[in-house]
């Protein structure tokens, strides 16, 4: 593909009652991505075609759609870079959700998910009315903490995307990665162990690493979040000393040393 | 559309914004037992507060001791050419610590120093290293943490909801009314009073860091209320944006760069900001490359480098070495960072500047210089708002964040944006809250006033013409960046307020197609209204003002005239239309002038 030609976009059009793919011609520039694209479909052939997107620079994880059936952020993908799979390159919605219309899903599911967790409950603050914590102990939680909130993970997991009946009984990656910033905080002092097996159902889980290797943050959701969280509920099952330990030192069994799975 | 039933949520305070001012307005106005609810335009958690990348600024003195509240003060005065509402800045500089303090009680982990505090990065105009960060992901951190906490505290929240009206009652704010995004269903909400934290209008700009929701929706909503504006000509243009490819055009690059040892080139290689550096910061800022240099490790015997002047004057360096043909191949100037630190700290420290540069531009800033050249990025004008209270002049309007004046004066700091949401989204939900407890009767918002703003939105379906809102808003984009950009003349601003007129003009005969259902065509229609008023008054105040100040430079006026360092321009609606006043600045007190003065 090279910057002045002529590509076709299949993009899905329709609401929750019926939709289909329409192809839309576009001009392309250099280094024009997705939602590039897309807009200028929407400026010039389609004012009413509906998509998310605020920041434009992989910030504000608002644009996700499949993008030729693979969930991604529309402003960080390159024409060039999908070029290669084929033409003409398709546009869907998230599947995972409801479609309110085009590529806007219902994604408030999500959003009753984060109502569920119990907030961050800290321990008192120092004697001098501070609080301390050294880097090297708050690495693995800034980690989770890189999330935008895009919902490809929610979009790709087995768990939910075809099957939304598990839905109330499942939180889905993101909040596992919610759970372990909380759970791995170095000041945290709530209990959240119970919730992550029994409300969370972290049990649905396992581990294919879908959601890992859609994630645009790159966080290593599964091996730093995901598998210490059920480490956890295993040893406050059996052995709630190690339980203490591990929570009071961060440490786990499998930890922010493993190396980051191959994409 | 007649009587469609309304969807109608009394509440005692509604904040309509849910970037970091209109969230931490919420988490205390609820706190204080106020009936609270907030709505915005997109989904929670998405506001443009997320993108913030540098760090939020507060003396807390982990770093360097010896900053405390005075110098902060100083060095906020200083960059705002000191036509700042000094008790504004007086009590932002004095309470800033505690907020962001206030921040790691609900779960917020900032970078550490070594003995375990918050660690505090240089910026601009800053003179010590003063920023709270998260590597360049701080407004992520900060919304983040704001979210979570109100959602604990059972706010209600209104997702992709656009504010179209505010109702008033003899006067007084009676609650506010607008539309579902998704469904197109029309919103009443009665209320005793409204918090504005609706942000920015840098979207009026054709280069822009901002996002597509930054249309100064709450510069209009404002006007129409009644309530005053202040120092809407300062505009902020940030030095680095990116220049290329087209498509990422505008797209900040953080001062973080140059804070962590990033230096401004030209095409000649030569790092021009020595060339440029203004009598009024000659004292405290670097003579040579070396001393520059030094400076970053030894700031008690060395000055700052003029890379870390405030923005307005490296965003003026940066267009005068484009023009005089030292620019770079797509039209900037060169910020390199690569030569300079070892490739382990800059993605450390600047992960997403690495990874945006990587995606967007194809460039690995450990190895190759970045292309920049100056982004509309901030409005430091906005609503008029008491210091203390932040209360508009309309009872029952308070307006806090980006969508306030007064704070930054002609030129905001950065890193001075995140903790003002902190301060003043605060304060503006403890007085609105408070307001809400002293109200004896209810306002009552008169049917006639609901209708006639649900019709007025409905138009654009019915309306003559064929304009498209796309055009439109590209129209106006384009004037006021060839007109009202960072230099600005006479002649070329009249044509622009012509331009604007014309523009109005063609905005009546924008027909919208398509339904009522998540239809962005209808919402950018929407949207044009705020736009138009914002550029009628940037470029009319703007007009007012014969002199180069802050972010506001003239060609025609080149030099800062000390008389209009003594007045704020006023702007209001007056009869349906804008009238503007020159009003002397508060007066400040002589123990906080002799900040001022000294610390150089
Ligand atoms: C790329 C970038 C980096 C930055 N980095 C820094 C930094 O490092 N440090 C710093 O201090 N500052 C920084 N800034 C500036 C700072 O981020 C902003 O000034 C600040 O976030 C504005 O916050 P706010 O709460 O006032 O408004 P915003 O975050 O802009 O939120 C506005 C809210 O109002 C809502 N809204 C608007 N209109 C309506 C309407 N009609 N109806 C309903 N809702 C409405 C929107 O949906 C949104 O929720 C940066 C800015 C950018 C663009
Ligand atoms: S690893 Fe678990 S959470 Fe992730 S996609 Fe697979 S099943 Fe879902
Ligand atoms: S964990 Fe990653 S993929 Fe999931 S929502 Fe967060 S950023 Fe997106
Ligand atoms: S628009 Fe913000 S992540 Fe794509």
């Amino acid at each position: 593909m090279n910057a002045g030609e002529e590509i076709t976009l299949r993009v899905w059009r329709g609401d929750a009652a019926a939709g289909r793919l329409v192809d839309y011609r576009v001009r392309t520039a250099e280094g024009m991505v997705v939602l590039d694209a897309l807009r200028a479909i929407q400026a010039t052939q389609a004012p009413d075609l509906a998509m998310r997107w605020n920041c434009k620079a992989g910030k504000c994880g608002s644009c996700s759609a499949e993008v030729n059936g693979h969930p991604r952020l529309t402003c960080m993908t390159r024409l060039t870079e999908v070029a290669g799979e084929g033409n003409p390159l398709t546009v869907a919605p998230m599947r995972a959700f409801p479609v309110v219309k085009d590529l806007v899903t219902d994604v408030s599911w999500n959003y009753e998910k984060a109502k569920e967790i119990p907030p961050f409950s800290p321990a008192p603050r120092d004697p001098d009315g501070r609080r301390r914590m050294y880097q090297h102990e708050v690495e693995r939680v800034q980690e989770f903490r890189k999330c935008i909130e895009c919902f490809l993970c929610q979009d790709v997991c087995h768990v939910i995307r075809d099957h939304p009946e598990n839905k109330p009984k499942f939180a889905g990656p993101r909040f596992f990665v919610l759970l372990a910033a909380y759970e791995m905080h170095p000041l945290d002092t709530a209990n959240r162990v119970e919730q992550i097996r029994q409300d969370a159902g972290i049990g649905f889980c396992n581990i294919t690493k879908c959601c890992t290797e859609v994630c645009p943050e790159g966080i290593h959701i599964t091996d730093n979040a995901i598998i210490p969280l059920k480490e956890r509920v295993v040893d406050q099952h059996y052995d709630p000393v190690l339980w203490l330990w591990r929570k009071l030192t961060g440490r786990g069994k499998t930890s922010a040393a493993t190396p980051p799975p191959s994409r | 559309m007649g009587r469609e039933p309304y969807e109608t949520h009394p509440y005692d305070v509604l904040v309509i914004g849910a970037g970091g001012a209109g969230l931490r307005a919420a988490i205390e106005a609820a706190a204080r037992g106020a009936r609270t609810a907030v709505i915005c335009k997109s989904l929670l958690g998405k506001a443009h507060t997320v993108m913030a990348e540098g760090g939020a600024a507060a003396a807390l003195g982990n770093v360097w001791p010896e900053d405390t509240w005075a110098v902060h003060f100083r060095d906020t005065m200083r960059g705002g050419k000191l036509i700042n509402n000094w008790r504004m800045v007086e009590l932002f500089a004095k309470e800033a610590p505690e907020r962001v303090l206030e921040l790691e009680e609900w779960g917020a982990v900032f970078d550490r120093t070594p003995d375990g505090l918050i660690s505090q990065r240089d910026f601009g105009g800053h003179r010590y290293g003063r920023l709270a960060h998260v590597g360049d992901r701080t407004g992520l951190e900060i919304i983040r943490t704001l979210q979570y906490k109100m959602i604990s505290m059972h706010v209600d929240v209104f997702m992709e909801c656009t504010v179209t009206h505010l109702l008033t009652d003899a006067g007084r704010i009676a609650g506010a009314c607008g539309y579902r995004r998704d469904s197109g269903g029309w919103l009443v909400f009665p209320t005793k009073a409204v918090v504005l934290a609706t942000g920015g209008f840098g979207k009026v700009w054709r280069y822009t860091s901002m996002s597509w929701e930054s249309t100064g929706d709450g510069i209009g909503l404002a006007l129409e209320a009644g309530a005053d504006l202040i120092d809407m000509e300062m505009v902020q243009f940030h030095p680095t944006g990116m220049v290329w490819p087209p498509g990422a055009r505008g797209i900040l690059v953080t001062e973080g760069v140059r804070g962590d040892g990033g230096v401004l080139r030209n095409a000649e290689g030569r790092r021009f900001m020595f060339q440029y550096i203004p009598e009024f910061f000659r004292a405290e800022t670097a003579a040579s490359e070396e001393e520059a240099d030094r400076w970053y490790t030894d700031k008690r015997s060395n000055r700052r480098p003029p890379e870390l002047l405030p923005r307005d004057e490296v965003t003026r360096a940066i267009y005068r070495e484009v023009k005089t043909g030292r620019g770079s191949p797509h039209g900037g100037v060169y910020l390199d960072i690569a030569t300079r630190r070892p490739p382990e700290f800059i993605t450390r420290r600047l992960p997403s500047m690495h990874h945006q540069f990587l995606e967007l531009a194809g460039i690995d800033i450990t190895k190759d210089a970045m292309e920049v050249y100056p982004t509309c990025h901030y409005s430091m004008g906005g609503v008029r708002v008491n210091a203390d209270t932040a209360a508009a002049t309309v009872p029952g309007l308070f307006a806090a964040g980006e969508i306030a004046g007064g704070l930054h004066g002609a030129n905001r700091l950065g890193g001075n944006s995140l903790t003002d949401l902190l301060v003043f989204g605060r304060r503006a939900g403890m007085h609105a809250a408070e307001y809400v407890s002293t109200i004896r009767t209810n306002p009552n918002a008169s049917r006639d006033q609901i209708d006639d703003a649900a019709a007025a939105l409905l138009a654009p379906f019915s309306a003559p013409g064929d304009e498209s809102p796309f055009d439109v808003q590209t129209g106006l984009q384009d004037v006021m960046q060839e007109h009202v950009g960072i230099f600005r003349e006479e002649a070329g601003m009249r044509t622009a307020l012509e331009r604007i007129a014309a523009l109005r003009q063609r905005l009546s005969r924008v027909r919208v197609s398509g339904t009522r259902q998540y239809n962005p065509g209808w919402h950018a229609t929407r949207d044009l209204h705020s736009m138009l008023t914002v550029a009628e008054v940037v470029t009319r105040s703007a007009l007012e003002r014969k002199e180069t100040r802050g972010g506001h430079s003239r060609t025609d006026y080149l030099k800062t005239d000390a008389a209009l360092g003594r007045v704020n321009i006023v702007a209001a609606q007056r009869h349906g239309t804008i009238e503007l006043a020159v009003e002397p600045i508060p007066q400040i007190p002589d123990e906080l002038k002799r900040i001022v003065e000294e610390h150089t």
